[in-house]
């Protein structure tokens, strides 16, 4: 793609200044929104345009928006979380085209009629937040932010959070429980965030790409924006290339590309002479997928993954060569979902914790082979039941693992 | 107005029930179980535990109309979801069907108790719970008998946490439902326990030093569905089968919790029988299944080695122990030869029994008798007290509660409880206090008041009422709140009153209700927050405190029977009144300082070791049944007073407590409709509690005993006396601050004291001041101080408190200073010896 929606600095250089950013048409689109347009207007826009939410989920963004409960005052969070393994996008966006992100979080607070945005980074990125909160100073400094903006009646605040390090405050009630000062556990729902959220206001959470996307839709059109992508999954989509790849990196792509140009045209194909073998669509929470020409030839769009049993999710792809074994894949996996497991409901607390167990005694070599089938079946026993997704993912990618590379595993057993 | 209802089919069951009922209540009603460990009735759910999974079938509708899609036959044509959901989170819907039990449902079931097997100990045979346990009862019904987990490749956490000095937490056990700390936070407002970390690792902690500070802090073991959480006094005690039950009424305070006491013989006592531990009865008008930690701990008093065995009498200035024969002829002679010159004083601790046979003793032998209780009122409540059929749960939205010189969350913390739940449903609270309490934050309007203050602020608050728009400023805008509430409840209590004062507020009060038209009905009308648990029943059956102070009343008493009453413990002055009375009798628990002063003394029963009945201070009479066999030769109160009358020619009948108390009916008006058979009626309750539902609602006892019956106020025509009081200027002089004797709830009484355990949280030897009294007066935080009243002298601790009202030092009673009315009194920092 020549050109770029979200990574625009590859295009412009120096764009992370405010002065080029303005120069380069920055913030004419905030003007002219708080001045000239609804609220309405821009949800209408943003639900024309097919935007969907790029955290994962993959819901409509407008429409997100037009859920939002009539009382005041409402805000906005922005799940600068990032902490899908894997996925390393909205920390390039934040680093290098930041005021494109803070201006899709401001027309988003004005389009929810919301006076203060939070944005709530995983801790890890406190060197960026430090440089967030320079660049929302000098927002305020240029009238961007603040009191009154522009003239008008419109007051906006902006404000960072840094979590501690959770991989659960990257689901969005957890977040907000985050945000409030609490354990970050997710919440029940309903009732949904946008009519009871922070504080117990209506509240929009939106990830950081998501946002990002918003000032062009919004200066360019809806119409611009469907030109790329597929007719349910329009736009572009960073893709977090990872592991065994030549050139691992971000990609800019419409949706829809397949993920066999995404790896071999843009990745460079798998190095060292080995053969792809698998594939991890998005990070640690979407089911391991083989590497076979079905799956290469899918699009990577939010409806064509599931067609072939996993998910799009943060599209942070992770290329497994044939020299790993994928019950070792599992085992971190599990490792990892274990950690992170927020404890709150009893099948993923338990499960996760169970798994380990059983995968570390496969990755030692101590399991019996009743063991494969004891962890499927834990696995699968997880599925259906949990509070959050999270136990579903940790869950997931255990019964994917097992059913789809049962070899790898019986090897395991077998070499006892 | 019809409550909208919704129609569902639960296991094949039709179920109407309200709309808005969560499916696990909706199954319970009618008697479908869902397993429950998260699930509370009385907290808001969370969805944490998983357990109450169900399958759930809505009518499908059609996408355009919304109208119900139809088969063939007509009938709707219902849709199951995918996944099973929590029954407990989901309110019900109409034309559901939910399949509770079927293969997919229970399959769920039992994959959630599997993994919380695996993390558990299965240490029920050490464990307090067993026996009692949600977990033990659901494993039973949905553990699979086979473990698949490996027994090596547990957790092993820390067992004996103490999360304070009353509660204990074993790590390993708790299964991080979140009951105690959705309790602490949400019932109680303490949230001074919490998760910690994440995970496997989630851990309940506290925050407060010392831990676990609350006064609730011992529900949260009933309502845990493990045995995680135990009291330090009931841990590895016994096996809760082991344990004999029997109803009874806690003696601490006027709000009446109803208690179930669990008694077993005690191997290292010799065998004797004794309370292995107190637990909530269920009562939802009165304690809900909640009771505070006084109520549940505080009754080691009951086998203390202390407690007064036998009849005492004194020879040769020497106590020595008789026969009760020898006693009852002393007793007896003694004060029939006083005649007109006998005075008895019996304390609100007594039963109504107690107090009937003591006041007819007395009375028959032309004597005087006297409630022990200082504060005033009693008869005022009889007028207007709260109607039948108050439950201080229906408060809510649209009404209104007025809380005056009382500081409910020390003197009565079920009260300071319900009060506060019902400001949560939209209640609104007024306060008339001098001070800050623990029901400001609740309150909506606070009404600033000196010490003394309270009954001419209430007296303005009710002119402000009967002519509206009068008034000013917070008294105005308070005075129009209660006015338009549909139900008004008004609490008061004796802090910084004398006893004419509190007796004047009292009226004050009553006139409050009256004018704005609340009282005569249920969830109308007047709670005094008295000092003891049974001063409501006292004032009933006639018995009013002494006219002046209760000095001069015994000034030239020839003889003085003093009954469940300590006055020489309040103010160590009145020795010298029955120093100089030819002969005094005490029957009581323990050997009090009055006692110490007596010529007899004979020994009581505690309320466990007897029968009776007491009055709460909502006018509900409430029964206590026996559970304690007697502490050595320990009689009750009623048969002692009987027998003495037998003896000196007083005779009534008191064959035993049922015949006194239909000589009580018999006698006393209102209480004519009342007999132990309707004192002991019950109905079920919701939530339903222990029985088979021990997960569902905890292990605090559900009533098959008695809800108690609610009095009628009584309508008279010749209204209480009034009682000439104002509010004198008690500006202190240089040097000076007025003492005010303030309420805490562990105290240093005589039945306190004895649970050890207590010992870390009782009040100590202490007077509060403000900062700016200190700095004028010299006192610093934590240095001793003098106080000079009344010629005596007292070194006491200093405590700076922001709280306390300047000019005043807050002094708790019990403490071993005297405290029965605010006084002015000298108070100096104890300076260094200065070398001469």
């Amino acid at each position: 793609m020549a050109e770029h929606i979200v990574l625009r600095h590859r295009d412009i250089p120096d764009i992370d200044q405010l002065e080029v950013y303005l120069k380069h048409g920055g913030f004419e689109t905030f003007t002219d929104v708080v001045k000239n347009k609804s609220p309405q207007e821009i949800i209408d826009v943003v639900k024309a345009s097919g935007l969907r939410g790029r955290g994962g989920a993959g819901f409509p963004t407008g429409l997100k928006w037009s859920f939002l409960g009539k009382a005041k005052p409402r805000y906005v969070a922005v799940n600068a979380d990032e902490s899908e393994p894997g996925t390393f996008k909205d920390r390039e966006i934040m680093e290098r085209n930041p005021f494109q992100f803070l201006e899709g979080v401001a027309i988003c607070c004005y389009a929810a009629e919301a006076n203060h945005a939070y944005i709530y980074m995983r801790g890890e990125f406190w060197d960026n937040a430090t440089r967030i909160e320079e660049h929302i100073q000098q927002l305020y400094d240029r009238g961007f932010l603040g009191k009154g903006l522009f003239g008008s009646d419109v007051d906006l605040d902006f404000h960072v959070h840094l979590g501690a390090g959770a991989y659960i405050c990257g689901e969005e009630s957890a977040l907000l429980e985050s945000l409030e000062g609490k354990l970050g556990m997710p919440r029940l729902r309903p009732p949904f965030p946008t009519v009871n959220g922070l504080f117990s206001a209506p509240t929009v959470i939106n990830n950081v790409e998501t946002l990002t996307n918003v000032p062009l839709i919004v200066a360019q059109g809806s119409d611009w924006y469907r030109s790329f992508g597929t007719e349910k999954s329009p736009g572009t989509k960073v893709f977090c290339l990872s592991g065994n790849i030549a050139r691992p990196g971000n990609y800019e792509l419409p949706l829809g590309t397949p993920f066999r140009e995404l790896i071999f045209e843009h990745g460079g194909g798998i190095p060292d002479g080995k053969q792809l073998k698998a594939i991890l669509p998005a990070g640690a929470s979407a089911p391991i997928l083989m590497a076979t020409d079905e799956v290469l030839d899918t699009k990577m769009d939010y409806e064509s993954v599931p067609n072939v049993g996993s998910q799009l999710g943060s599209a942070s792809v992770i290329i497994i060569d044939d020299s790993v074994d994928i019950s070792w894949v599992e085992y971190k996996i599990s490792n990892f979902f274990k950690h992170e497991s927020c404890g709150k409901c009893t099948p993923c607390r338990e499960g996760t914790y169970w798994m380990l167990q059983i995968l570390e005694r496969i990755h030692e070599g101590t399991a019996t082979p009743d063991d494969i089938d004891l962890l499927d079946s834990v696995a699968q026993g997880v599925q259906g039941k949990c509070l959050c997704a999270l136990g579903e993912f940790a869950s997931g990618a255990v019964v994917a693992g097992v059913e789809r590379f049962r070899s790898d595993f019986d090897l395991k057993v077998a070499s006892r | 107005m019809a409550e909208k209802t919704v129609t569902l089919t639960i296991q094949g069951m039709e179920v109407t029930v309200p709309a808005g009922t969560l499916l696990v209540d909706a199954a319970k009603q009618v008697g479908i179980y869902i397993p429950v460990f998260c699930y509370h009735p009385k907290l808001e759910p969370v969805g944490m535990c998983r357990m109450c999974l169900v399958e759930i079938g809505r009518p499908k509708k059609d996408r355009q109309s919304g109208e119900v899609m139809t088969d063939e036959s007509g009938e709707p044509i219902i849709e199951f979801g995918p996944k099973l959901e929590t029954s407990c989170t989901t309110p019900v819907g109409e034309g559901w069907v939910v399949r509770t039990s079927s293969e997919k449902a229970l399959q769920g079931q039992k994959q959630i108790v599997e993994y919380l097997l695996t993390s558990h100990p299965l240490d029920c045979p050490v464990c307090d719970k067993g026996g009692e346990c949600p977990l033990q009862e659901l494993t039973m019904d949905f553990g699979s008998g086979k473990s698949r987990f490996l027994y090596d490749e547990k957790m092993l956490l820390a067992k004996h946490v103490p999360l304070g000095d009353l509660i204990f937490l074993d790590r390993e056990r708790c299964i991080q439902c979140a009951r105690c700390t959705r309790f602490q936070e949400e019932i109680v407002d303490d949230p001074v326990i919490g998760f910690e970390q994440r995970g496997r690792s989630l851990q309940i902690v506290t925050y407060s030093d010392p831990g676990f500070n609350s006064y609730f802090s011992g529900n949260t073991t009933d309502i845990c569905p493990v045995g995680a959480l135990t009291t330090a006094d009931f841990r590895f005690e016994a096996r809760p089968w082991e344990l004999r039950q029997a109803a009874s009424i806690c003696p601490h305070c006027p709000v009446g919790c109803n208690l179930m006491v669990n008694t077993r013989r005690q191997p290292d006592q010799e065998g004797r029988v004794t309370i292995q531990r107190i637990m909530p009865r269920h009562n939802e008008a009165v304690n809900e299944i909640w009771i505070c930690d006084k109520g549940r701990f505080a009754h080691h008093f009951t086998s203390s080695p202390r407690r007064l065995k036998s009849p005492k009498i004194r020879r040769d200035k020497e106590w020595v122990d008789c026969t009760w024969e020898e006693a009852l002829e002393t007793v007896a002679r003694a004060v029939k030869k006083a005649g007109d010159g006998l005075i008895g004083v019996a304390g609100g601790r007594a039963s109504n029994e107690d107090l009937f046979a003591f006041k007819k003793l007395v009375e028959g032998l032309g004597g005087e008798a006297l409630l022990g209780d200082s504060m005033g009122g009693g008869d005022w409540v009889q007028e207007v007290g709260v109607g039948p059929g108050t439950n201080l749960r229906d408060l809510g939205q649209g009404d209104a509660i007025l809380v005056v010189a009382s500081d409910l969350h020390e003197e009565a913390p079920v009260w300071w409880l319900r009060v506060k739940q019902a400001c949560d449903r939209g209640a609104d609270l007024v306060l008339v206090n001098p001070r800050e309490t623990r029901l400001d934050k609740f309150a909506g309007i606070r009404i600033s008041c000196e010490y003394g203050e309270a009954p001419s602020i209430v007296s303005s608050l009710s002119e402000a009422l009967a002519s509206p728009g009068s008034g000013s400023g917070n008294l105005k805008s308070a005075a129009k709140k209660l006015a338009a509430a549909e139900h008004l409840v008004v609490f008061y209590g004796q802090e910084g009153l004398p006893p004419a004062g509190s007796q004047a507020l009292a009226e004050a009060c009553a006139t409050l209700l009256v004018n704005s038209g609340h009282v005569q009905s249920p969830n109308n009308g007047l709670i005094p927050v008295w000092p003891h648990n049974n001063t409501q029943g006292a004032w009933d059956i006639g018995l009013r405190p002494a006219g002046k102070d209760l000095a001069s009343t015994l000034d030239g008493a020839r003889a003085i029977y003093l009954m469940a009453s300590d006055p020489v413990g309040d103010d160590p002055k009145l020795a010298e009144q029955l120093k100089a009375a030819p002969f005094v009798v005490v029957q009581d628990l323990f050997m009090t300082e009055t006692a110490r002063e007596a010529d007899v003394v004979l020994p009581a029963q505690a309320f466990a070791e007897r029968e009776g009945t007491y009055t709460t201070g909502e006018r509900r009479v409430q029964r206590s049944y026996m559970s304690l066999p007697a502490m050595g030769d320990a009689r009750p109160d009623w048969l002692i007073v009987s027998q003495i009358g037998r003896q000196a020619g007083v005779s009534f009948d008191a064959g035993s407590v049922v015949s006194l108390f239909a000589e009580i009916a018999a006698s006393i008006l209102t209480y004519g409709e009342l007999t132990y058979q309707s004192l002991a009626e019950f109905k079920s309750e919701w939530p339903p509690v222990r029985g088979d539902d021990l997960y569902f609602g905890g292990t605090s006892f559900a009533n098959h005993q008695g809800l108690g019956v609610q009095l009628d106020p009584i309508q008279r025509v010749d209204k209480p006396p009034k009682v000439a009081w104002s509010h004198a200027d008690t500006a202190p002089a240089d040097q000076e601050l007025l003492l005010v004797p303030v309420d805490r709830l562990l105290d240093r009484g005589t039945t306190v004291v004895p649970s050890d355990m207590l010992a870390s949280r009782l009040q100590t030897r202490h007077i509060e001041v403000s900062p700016k009294d200190a700095s004028r007066l010299g006192l610093q935080d934590g240095a001793e101080a003098v106080i000079e009243m009344n010629g005596s002298v007292h070194k006491i601790e200093v405590v700076i408190r922001d709280s306390v009202p300047e000019g005043s030092a807050l002094l708790p009673r019990s403490i071993g200073v005297p405290a029965v009315e605010p006084k002015l009194a000298k108070i100096q920092p104890v300076r260094e010896k200065q070398t001469e």
